[in-house]
């Protein structure tokens, strides 16, 4: 590469890292005060996105960039104020559900007043030129991103350091209880952070329109990106963002330019994974000062009543008699529930017992689909075989990267299982001659005598109930006790002999095992695996399943299984906004049973 | 012969000697009160016997195996029990299956995933719930119970790993007078019973002074005295180290 | 008292088969939600040629129905949406899908359960080929014999210095593949001197375009689409990528991908599409006419693919007289009609339609995008020999 290019290609970098860290900062701000994993942040960004390439039509770019952003910054008073307010004393995973479901309504929300069609936004009037470097051409509008981003970063760091609001923010980002005990009005000062990093999303998305037209699918990118950012910076803090954006920016840029493009699929999780491998807390994070488990309040497990184990009694019954009475398709949607019920309760026991986050589990689910795909179809197994052996391969990788997620804790260990999901997600992507790329694998047939629905299901049936029974006397042996001790108390468990890290990581094993017979059972059930099996979105599909049931309940794993993928097929054939539907079901049940419907069921008992 | 042997024990922090040189003993049965005003370096002192810090110099020996860069777990397993001066049990668990996780670790029973724990050691925790007098309440979840029960669950669970040495760091914080004389009591009675060494902080010096078998005093890191309740009761440094606290007040009490 | 209900039930089963006995239901699904812009018109496409084909008495006696589903745009969940309408629908054949990988998925499943699937939307060379079975047929042109339809022009140029951007999965790997493998034959002494594989609908459009700039092309074969050429199209132009280069964009002009370009479109282009507006044969002029008259919009290239899709289902179903896959499978094999783009056939050995595509450049005349200088290239001359397909088929 020549002197010019490189130079050129050092300032894109400059131009994308700003981008990304005004959406990044937002979603710091946010979570180091509010303690909210705010998944519909990037929602935000393409609200801003959508509302900038409207307006600019009305009223002209400049005006219509901080027109969008004032009108987002708004939007984000508002659903904290509705929404958020509601569920602060809620477990964390709630409060991501929450915002979750917020982004599928949102998602709609601009589907139906903007339509599916992506909007090109005008050129910045003044800056649609390029200025000449050496040989080469920049685009005005890129040097004004490259000012912006540290403008934004100091007139942040001015506001933090020198106003007292900033004060304030500041001491709560530090300790929510102090600055509750200093007689700080919590209430406002959340809503206006809240509004404050709304406005910031708001604000990159519409600065964005010029680059990129405004699309329905930014969401998900951006918010992803933006954790990464958020999580290499070190939570919380500002200035770790930007540098995080920066060395992020930097990373895809020359992945493009050095001619490895595949690469930026996965560098920025490659990039996540060596800083939380080698920095803990992030880039310039700290050592948080009360680092808790997924529940403020760990509830306790109750071994299943006499009445919740004659119920299992009766739906077990029904659920091994219903091949007689019902037509095949109700045997395919329960065949499907099965699978994920053992994937959420897989979850769950990390999740609950273990008090471990993890935002990438599909990485075992779906390394148990493909390992069953490959050893069927390229190893030539017999289906049985590849079916036993296919969890094991899933479990080896649990094993693997499990070692490095529990050395961290909470929302850094979560984002580590998340890297290290993309990691695998990417390697089957890319890897053609194993995994087939992205067409996946297809003809994962069961074996002739299997081959019937009937027989398919009674196979599932089986396996999916031993492994949750497993899982679930696990929970009550003296192994689950010492998980659940090292999760209450880890210190005092440490201080009785436990050995803390070496459980979770037994029991992060165990988890990615029992995924991973899901993932061999759903390959075969399918007869085709393909990446999404792995992708970010299983993993949240996951995490939704456990949290409307319940974190704290045995069985709410199940019905959080039962009910999603029931509402999933239901909603998406007879509703045409069924994402909405979906997520105003998800918040409905959130704001009701905070706990999950699995308490609910509790409560009736 | 003591359970415990320290010598010489040292820790700075950027420039600031915490603990400086200190050195002690603790006999089996024995109650070894650790006093001193704030800051004078007993948490710290406390953090390095349990592995949480580790020294700048001196050794720590138990029974003549030295304790120098073992972690929490392995300080466990060489005979430590302790409890923390903020409460932590397993807040999600009863009673009794508190004491049971930490007598089926002491047992190494841990990796058993298939039995049930419910039945495991009932007899051994029923037991230690007797001798803390928490038999009554070994069916209630732990989030349920007062602090000063709670304090008793921590000291079963610290007594099911049998350890030889007890480290108790203020036992009795938070506690109503009456409350801190049976805690302490307990303690002392339990240790004399299982011949059981005790190192123990306090800041009530009523207490410490009925209870303890002998006391060591640190002051700005140092050991400056060390005897009898009554020799220390005595001794001069320690007067004007404690009246002098006495006429200024303090936050801490 | 007892029996009147149970009369009633029997009665109303009757009925219900009788109804049933008069429809004959095609199931069709696709990822609506996450190709929204793409599948609108197509499905438009697919109801005029219902509205069509009821209005004219329907086929073999019975009225058609079609039963729509999403399918979540992923393998997995498009399976068991399949499954629903195999099962519960009773639909008498599949049609639909859009990606490369949800068509594969659902092509296997038909052949696994025994139904005629006509693959709509999905360009992967692999679902006729490598992956092809004797269930699934495909309508549209596919990657390869697009890619294939821009070869002329390309050679035509004697361009040395050639640069490929795509997006990374199945269909830009196989366009590029494909791209490469022809232009080589023909060309022996063609450079490809970089190689850009952005992920699909993330493209750093600046980054990517400084790269190509700097491997100093003097062309450049693409194959991104949507939201990832715009970017590309916008920065490209910016910062002076396409001042000295010819550009090969496959699907360029269909309008689904145009049209968003408006003043942007970049001139001179060469791409594969539809230009809706200028083509006059009768069987083109028909279906405008109908299309406008009933959506008041104008046709994409979905909407032809849908419209074709339901005529094809409807006149194998003619042709075979009867609902029974196998006889649907005979009826399909070798099947010749009539589509807004000319006649086609369903090759009997392959199973791929011959449905053709238009060739041109692009041109930003009157401040939006169109294509000038166009033909009709006639799909069944860019397929490969019937014996190269034998081997990739591995029947």
């Amino acid at each position: 590469m020549e002197y010019t290019s490189v130079l050129i290609q050092f300032l894109n970098g400059l131009a994308s890292a700003s981008s990304l860290f005004l959406v990044a900062a937002g979603l710091s701000l946010i979570f180091g005060v509010t303690r909210v994993v705010n998944f519909a942040h990037g929602s935000l960004y393409m609200l801003g996105m959508y509302m900038a390439v409207w307006l600019s039509e009305r009223i002209g770019f400049w005006l219509a960039v901080p027109m969008a952003a004032a009108i987002v910054g708004l939007l984000g008073a508002v659903v904290e104020m509705v929404l958020l307010r509601k569920i602060y004393q809620a477990p964390e995973l709630l409060q991501l559900l929450a915002t979750f479901a917020l982004l599928l309504v949102i998602k709609d929300a601009a589907l139906w007043v903007w339509g599916a069609e992506d909007l090109l936004g005008p050129r910045a009037p003044g800056f649609a030129g390029t200025v000449q470097i050496a040989d080469g051409a920049l685009p005005q509008y890129d040097l004004l991103l490259i000012a912006l981003g540290p403008l934004v970063l100091v007139v942040l760091h001015f506001m933090l350091a020198k106003t007292r609001w900033g004060i304030l923010i500041r001491a709560a980002t530090q300790d929510r209880e102090m600055a509750g005990a200093l007689g700080v009005n919590q209430r406002w000062l959340f809503t206006g952070v809240f509004a404050l990093g709304a406005l910031l999303a708001g604000l990159g998305g519409a600065l964005q329109i010029p680059r990129e037209p405004a699309n329905l699918s930014i969401d998900l990118s951006v918010i992803s990106d933006a954790f990464v950012v958020v999580v290499v910076g070190g939570l919380g803090s500002i200035p770790g963002a930007f540098l995080a954006a920066l060395l992020i920016a930097q990373a895809k840029t020359f992945c493009i330019a050095l001619g490895y493009s595949k690469a930026t699929l996965v560098v920025e999780f490659m990039v996540m994974a060596a800083v939380l491998v080698i920095r803990p807390w992030g880039l310039l994070g700290r050592v948080p000062a009360n680092l808790r488990g997924p529940a403020a309040v760990p509830l306790p497990f109750h071994p299943p009543s006499p009445r919740m184990l004659r119920i299992f009694a009766v739906l077990s019954g029904a659920l091994v008699l219903l091949p007689l009475a019902s037509d095949a398709y109700a045997l395919v949607l329960l065949t499907d529930i099965l699978i994920f019920a053992l994937f959420a309760t897989s979850l769950h026991f990390i999740l609950g017992p273990a008090g471990l986050y993890s935002f990438g589990h599909a990485a075992y689910f779906g390394l148990g689909a493909y390992a069953a795909g490959i050893f069927s179809l390229q190893g030539k197994f017999p289906m049985e075989l590849a079916l036993a052996l296919a969890p094991l391969a899933a479990g080896l990788a649990a094993l693997v990267f499990g070692w490095f997620c529990v050395r961290l804790s909470g929302v850094y260990s979560a984002m580590l299982t998340l890297a290290f999901a993309q990691i695998a997600w990417s390697a089957a992507f890319q890897w053609d001659a194993l995994t087939g790329g992205s067409n996946g694998i297809v003809g994962v047939w069961p074996a002739p005598w299997l081959a019937s629905k009937t027989a398919y299901y009674y196979l599932t049936l089986l396996l999916c109930a031993g492994a949750i029974i497993f899982l679930w006397r696990a929970i009550f042996s003296p192994f689950g006790y010492a998980l659940r001790a090292a999760r209450d108390a880890p210190l005092r468990a440490e201080a009785s002999g436990i050995a803390v890290r070496s459980m979770q990581w037994a029991a992060f094993t165990i988890a990615g095992l029992t995924a991973g017979i899901a993932g061999a059972l759903y390959a075969f059930s399918k007869g085709s695996i393909s990446p999404e099996a792995m992708g970010v979105q299983r993993s949240v599909d996951g995490l939704v399943m456990v949290m409307l049931g319940g974190l704290q309940t045995l069985s709410g794993p199940l019905w959080g299984a039962a009910l999603f993928t029931w509402l999933q097929d239901a909603a998406a054939r007879n509703i045409d906004y069924w994402r909405a539907a979906t997520g105003a079901v998800i918040l409905a049940l959130v704001l009701l049973w905070p706990n999950g419907l699995g308490s609910f069921l509790q409560s009736k008992k | 012969m003591g359970v415990l042997m320290v010598s010489n024990l040292a820790k700075a922090f950027g420039g600031v000697q915490a603990v400086a040189g200190v050195s002690f003993c603790v006999a089996a049965g024995e109650m070894l009160a650790m006093i001193g005003p704030n800051g004078a370096g007993k948490t710290t002192c406390f953090n390095m016997l349990n592995g949480q810090l580790a020294p700048d110099a001196g050794a720590i020996e138990m029974q003549g195996q030295s304790l120098l860069g073992k972690t929490p777990r392995e300080i466990c397993r060489a005979g430590v029990g302790r409890t923390f001066q903020i409460t932590a049990t397993f807040a999600s668990m009863s009673v009794r299956e508190n004491v049971q996780i930490a007598l089926l670790s002491h047992a190494r029973r841990l990796g058993s995933l298939l039995a049930a724990m419910e039945n495991k050691f009932l007899k051994e925790a029923n037991e230690l719930l007797d001798q803390v007098g928490l038999r009554a309440q070994a069916g209630r979840p732990c989030a349920e119970l007062a602090y000063a029960d709670l304090k008793r669950v921590e000291l079963a669970v610290a007594l099911a790993s049998r350890p030889r040495l007890l480290l108790m760091d203020e036992p009795s914080a938070g506690m109503a007078a009456a409350e801190r004389h049976a805690m302490i009591q307990l303690a002392a009675q339990l240790a004399r019973a299982s011949k059981i060494a005790v190192l123990f902080t306090e800041h009530d010096m009523e207490v410490v002074f009925q209870y303890a078998d002998r006391v060591i005093v640190l002051c700005e890191g140092a050991l400056i005295a060390q005897g009898t309740p009554d020799e220390v009761r005595a001794d001069a440094r320690v007067r004007r180290v404690y009246l002098g606290e006495l006429s200024e007040p303090t936050g801490d009490a | 008292m007892k029996r009147l209900p149970v009369g009633a039930l029997v009665l109303a089963l009757l009925f219900l088969s009788e109804v049933q006995a008069q429809t004959i239901r095609i199931g069709e699904l696709n990822s609506y939600k996450t190709f929204a812009a793409f599948l609108e018109p197509y499905k438009k496409g697919m109801e005029l040629a219902l509205e069509e084909i009821n209005r004219a008495g329907g086929v073999n006696g019975s009225k058609l129905e079609l039963v729509s589903r999403e399918d979540g745009g992923n393998p997995g969940d498009a399976v068991r949406v399949a499954e629903e309408l195999i099962s519960r629908e009773k639909v008498a054949l599949l049609t639909g899908t859009f990606a490369s990988h949800v068509g594969l998925a659902v092509a296997n499943l038909a052949a696994q359960r025994k139904i005629v699937f006509i693959a709509a939307e999905p360009l992967t060379d692999k679902i006729v080929w490598e992956n092809g079975n004797r269930y699934t047929f495909r309508l549209r042109a596919s990657t390869y014999m697009q890619t294939a339809m821009l070869i002329p022009e390309a050679v035509k140029l004697k361009k040395q210095r050639w640069v490929i951007v795509y997006p990374n999965y199945e269909y830009g790997q196989s366009a590029t593949a494909s791209f490469k493998k022809l232009l080589s034959k023909a060309q022996p002494d063609v450079q490809f001197v970089g190689e850009q594989a952005p992920p699909l609908g993330k493209i750093d459009a600046g980054a990517v375009v400084q790269a190509l700039i700097d491997a100093k092309p003097e062309a450049i074969f693409s194959s991104l689409f949507g939201a990832d050429l715009q970017k590309f199209v916008r920065e490209g132009k910016l910062r002076g990528l396409f001042k000295n280069t010819v550009v090969f964009n496959l699907l360029g002009g269909e309008p689904e991908y145009l049209d968003p370009l408006k003043d942007e479109t970049p001139e001179g282009w060469w791409v594969t599409g539809y230009p809706w507006s200028q083509i006059k044969t009768p069987a083109h002029q028909k279906f405008l006419d109908a299309y406008r008259k009933k959506w008041q919009d104008y046709p994409r290239l979905g909407s032809v693919v849908g419209y074709t899709t339901i005529y094809s289902a409807a006149n194998a179903l003619r042709k075979a007289r009867s609902t029974d896959p196998e006889k649907l499978i005979a009826a399909l094999k070798g099947l010749e009609m009539d589509t807004p783009f000319g006649p086609i056939v369903y090759r009997a050995v392959d199973h791929q339609s011959t449905m053709g595509a238009y060739v041109g450049q692009l041109s930003a005349k009157g401040g939006k995008g169109s294509m000038v200088n166009w033909r009709f290239a006639d799909g069944a001359n860019f397929l490969p020999p019937y014996e190269e397909v034998r081997v990739l088929r591995k029947e």
